[in-house]
């Protein structure tokens, strides 16, 4: 049997039932990674971690014991904990992050390799990271998409059963749709975001990014909940999410925001999704056009906030405690120097953008005025919720791209998270699933979106479609 | 000498150390003195991926201070980031409050020259402290064991004329805080640091002139002589049509001189945004109410009722009320102190009562006096019946708090109770005037002083003992 294919609750069965143990699930994994991953790279620092990570809380390996494996932004006690950046060169974190230390309770085996990532999670197609870019399993010669993009492609490829990514502008669900896998990005406040190495706090999001919909409502019910470590987690209760996994969607109100079919899309991104539409459709869903009137103003609000957020998450890394440091003769130029060396190209790109908008004299104009928008956008959304159980849109305007099509021109790279980022601006929930492929046989990804904490709709809305659709069993040939 | 008038405008910038168990957003201690970085976690080191945690308590505190200062409580306050680099300061950033301080529009009432004056402050916010930097030859090290300790910032507004009224804004400033007891205000220990905004205007004009910033003063004492120097300096400037230079200047404790800190003033610009990783929020009536009932009396009511109930003069109120602790105490030695006239008690507790504490090196409320409250009353009493003589009570005061013998059993053992009896006197008066006939002849010549060195020959004699009103008798009858 080829245990690298199943899914977790698929090895969760087996070990349940005794017929496989944990280590058999273990090297299986680790020998399809050493077959695979010179051809992806989804995972970095291959030749200097031993795997995986001893969980101490859980000595025996228990039925929940599948390993998962985490993007290089979440923090691994005692491991590597880089975000794919050459500034936080050897840093080891002293403590885990609460997802960390929720999955280890779990009886879960931590992955010691990490998943590649655009550094600092800056971009859309994991071109941005210092360990070089990762490839799409569909087409080694695309992107996976980003910023998780090691996360989606090592799950697409079978090089990892189901992983962490986090999720700041599309940065779970763009990767998934383009490696036709399924990512979460949970509501703002729903998963602890503590060990989560910033990129712009009142966006970020750490969710699951897993071969089928069940396993992402598993790993949900392991990682969600209030955290007392981090103060924007809300302290609400967490539902079993598999009880959401039922197939059925009659009766259930979805919208079709006009404003994400329009200019901009792949004309087969649109037919594919409009198929998508079609047969939730006929599966009893109730579909109608609805509004979001301030969608086009998302992407300048977004990269004014993230921006604007991240200049100021990134001033630690500053050569004093940890990471790289570039010696010079006085404390100013060695600041310099180090975030000169350490930071690539994006990062310094959205680190003065950042600054930019932070500044005195421009930061009404910029900063503030885009807080107001975020707030239409957000009643957007309310108003629409208002009246609907869910919203389905493309996850992308485009199925992957080739490496090195658009690292050149920020511009056209950040409008590839037009459809996700609203998303992260209202703090709402919302998954991409697989729903097809183009012609060139590229997946392209649905995307549900619901209101807040109401992640158990998604989960049924996903399940229902995924039950009635063959795309999430069709593996890439590698 | 000055040609023209001038007048000073200062206004003060207090940060106050918040006395709580554990750091503004983490769990560590806050203890001053540890070894360097023993009291650190991720959170208050800044490591990539912490998150702070607002410490409810500092919060609490923050908001009595505000109460305590006749500020408004902000229903809807929120915390803010203000960027700059420095190695102290982990994150590059510093958590505090910019647009929506915890609590504004506030006032403190000083008493100067017998006067009540009116400063008016601006605004009290909270936010973390820095580290420090420990030099060492040619290495910088950085201990982050202060790093996060919740600070109070207290902002007035430059209604404050002269270097006394600042050290008496800071001195009052002080003992309100410590009534509160939220710190330490401490100094020496960087409890509690001023920096002072400064300038002068010429008598009458109405517009501010250019200010200097005053940092690095030690003490209340530093502020006051930084600020007269600093005044006398701008003066000299304008009085020879120089421009006083808008800079941050550092007190120089040594040369007693303030210094230009640097010539170029590089353009600040802190980059406040919202911390996104604390949630706004909102402070119910109900806590303020709560927190307004939990504020004891303050000292400025303790004087006012101290002058009313026990007759105290407003610089003796002033004295006992400066510490919370002396004033408590004291009070109940003035209630304990039978008799209706309590001067003789007040006296003893702005007079011996500090003195001995000032010799002993402690806090007047923690001088142990043997026997307590009753052999301190009993000694005011022997003093004041004329049992025993000023001096005597005095002295007895000191050797009982140093031996940890009660007073009266000091006077008793060593029999020092006054000697009244002209009878008993005489003979000593007798030899005090055959071995001093300088000063006998000089009284006799009509200077009147000279029988004050007689009396003290006298008392000499006697070991203290004599009654002098007596003795001066005695040598009057005899001398005439």
């Amino acid at each position: 049997m080829e245990l690298y294919k199943l899914t977790a609750h698929e090895l969760i069965d087996l070990l349940k039932d005794k017929k496989v143990t944990q280590q058999e699930i273990l090297d299986c994994l680790i020998s399809r990674v050493g077959s695979v991953d010179s051809k992806i790279n989804a995972y970095v620092r291959k030749d200097t971690v031993s795997y995986p990570i001893p969980n101490t809380q859980y000595p025996i390996p228990t039925s929940n014991g599948i390993p998962v494996s985490i993007k290089d932004n979440i923090c691994t006690e005692g491991y590597n904990t880089e975000c794919c950046s050459r500034i936080l060169e050897g840093f080891k974190p002293p403590y885990d992050a609460t997802v960390i230390a929720k999955l280890k309770n779990a009886g879960a085996l931590i992955l010691g390799l990490k998943t590649n990532m655009d550094e600092f999670a800056f971009g859309s197609s994991t071109e941005n990271s210092c360990f070089g870019p990762t490839h799409n399993p569909w087409d080694l010669e695309r992107v996976p998409g980003g910023s998780s993009g090691g996360s989606a492609a090592a799950v697409a490829a079978d090089e990892a059963v189901w992983a962490l990514g986090s999720d700041t502008g599309g940065s779970i669900r763009q990767p998934a749709s383009f490696c036709s896998i399924v990512g979460l990005k949970p509501t703002y406040g729903r998963v602890s975001r503590y060990g989560l190495i910033a990129f712009a706090s009142s966006l970020d999001q750490i969710g699951p990014l897993t071969k089928d919909v069940t396993d992402s409502a598993l790993l949900m019910n392991i990682i969600s909940g209030k955290d007392n470590r981090d103060s924007t987690s809300v302290d609400m209760p967490v539902p079993d999410y598999t009880r959401s996994l039922y197939n059925d969607v009659k009766g259930i109100k979805i919208g079709m925001p006009k404003e994400y079919f329009v200019e901009g899309i792949d004309p087969e991104v649109k037919k594919i999704v409009g198929e998508a539409i079609d047969k939730l459709k006929t599966l009893g869903a109730e579909l109608k056009e609805v509004s979001l009137p301030h969608t086009e103003y998302a992407v300048p609000v977004y990269y004014i906030i993230a921006t604007a957020e991240a200049s100021s998450n990134l001033a630690r890394f500053d050569g004093v405690q940890y990471g790289l440091r570039v010696r010079d003769k006085n404390i100013i130029d060695m600041y310099k120097k180090t975030r000169g060396r350490g930071f690539g190209q994006e990062a310094k790109r959205r680190v003065i953008l950042g600054t930019f908008a932070l500044s005195h004299g421009y930061y009404d104009a910029y900063y503030l005025r885009a807080l107001k928008v975020r707030t239409l956008i957000k009643q957007d959304f309310d108003k629409v919720f208002s009246d609907f159980d869910c919203i389905v849109t493309p996850t992308s305007p485009t199925p992957a791209f080739k490496i090195g099509e658009k690292v050149n021109d920020p511009l056209k790279m950040y409008l590839s998270d037009i459809y996700t980022i609203s998303a992260n601006l209202a703090g709402i929930p919302a998954i991409s699933i697989p729903c097809g492929f183009s012609k060139k046989n590229l997946p392209v990804g649905l995307q549900i979106l619901a209101k807040p904490f109401n992640e158990e709709m998604l989960f049924r809305v996903a399940y229902t479609y995924e039950q009635n659709t063959p795309w999430h069993k069709i593996k890439p040939k590698l | 000498m000055s040609k023209k008038i001038y007048e000073p405008v200062i206004g003060l910038e207090v940060h106050i150390h918040l006395k709580t168990k554990t750091k503004a957003f983490c769990g560590c201690s806050t203890e001053f003195g540890g070894e360097p970085n023993t009291q650190v976690c991720p959170v208050c080191l800044g490591l990539p991926g912490s998150l702070p945690v607002l410490n409810r308590v500092a919060l609490d505190y923050a908001i009595k201070v505000g109460l305590a200062l006749n500020c408004t409580i902000q229903e809807y306050t929120k915390f803010d980031r203000k960027h700059y680099y420095y190695p102290d300061l982990p994150k590059n950033y510093q958590i505090s409050q910019y647009d929506l301080p915890l609590s504004k529009d506030g006032f403190l009432d000083i008493y100067v020259e017998d006067k009540t004056k009116r400063i008016r402050i601006k605004r009290v916010h909270l936010e973390e402290d820095a580290g420090k930097l420990i030099h060492q030859d040619d290495i910088s090290l950085v201990d982050f064991n202060r790093t996060g300790i919740p600070l109070l910032e207290i902002v007035s507004e430059p209604d404050i004329n002269s270097p006394i009224e600042a050290y008496e804004y800071l001195t009052a400033l002080k003992s309100i805080v410590e009534y509160l007891g939220v710190s330490d205000c401490d100094m020496e220990k960087g409890s509690l640091r001023c920096d002072a905004n400064v300038s002068v205007r010429e008598k009458g004009v109405k517009e501010l002139g250019t200010k200097a910033e005053l940092k690095n003063m030690n003490s209340f004492k530093a502020v006051r002589d930084a600020l007269a120097y600093e005044i006398e300096r701008q003066i000299e400037l304008l009085d020879n049509d120089e421009a006083v230079i808008q800079e941050t200047r550092l007190w120089d404790a040594r040369e007693l001189k303030t210094f230009s800190m640097r010539t170029k003033e590089e353009a600040k610009d802190y980059r406040y945004f919202p911390e996104p990783d604390l949630p706004p929020f909102i402070i119910s009536k109900e806590k303020i109410e709560q927190i307004q009932r939990s504020i004891p009396e303050l000292p400025k009511e303790k004087m006012l009722r101290f002058i009313r109930e026990y007759g105290l003069s407003e610089y003796d109120a002033k004295v006992i009320c400066s510490s919370r602790g002396y004033a408590e105490i004291t009070e109940e030695r003035i209630k304990e102190f039978p008799d209706s006239d309590k001067k003789p008690m007040v006296n003893w507790s702005i007079g011996p009562i500090l003195e001995a504490a000032g010799n002993f090196n402690c806090r007047p409320e923690e001088l142990k006096i043997p026997g307590g409250n009753q052999e301190l009353i009993k000694l005011i009493q022997y003093q004041q019946e004329g049992k025993i003589s000023n001096l005597v009570a005095k002295s007895v005061f000191n050797e009982s708090i140093a031996s940890g013998i009660p007073p009266s059993r000091i006077i008793e053992d060593k029999n020092l109770f006054q000697i009244s009896q002209g009878s008993i006197l005489q003979a000593q008066v007798e030899e005090a005037i055959k071995e001093n006939p300088k000063s006998v002849q000089a009284y006799k010549s009509g200077k009147e002083n000279a029988i004050m060195f007689l009396v003290g020959q006298v008392m000499k004699k006697t070991s203290g003992r004599a009654n002098p009103k007596v003795v001066q008798e005695i040598l009057k009858r005899r001398l005439s």
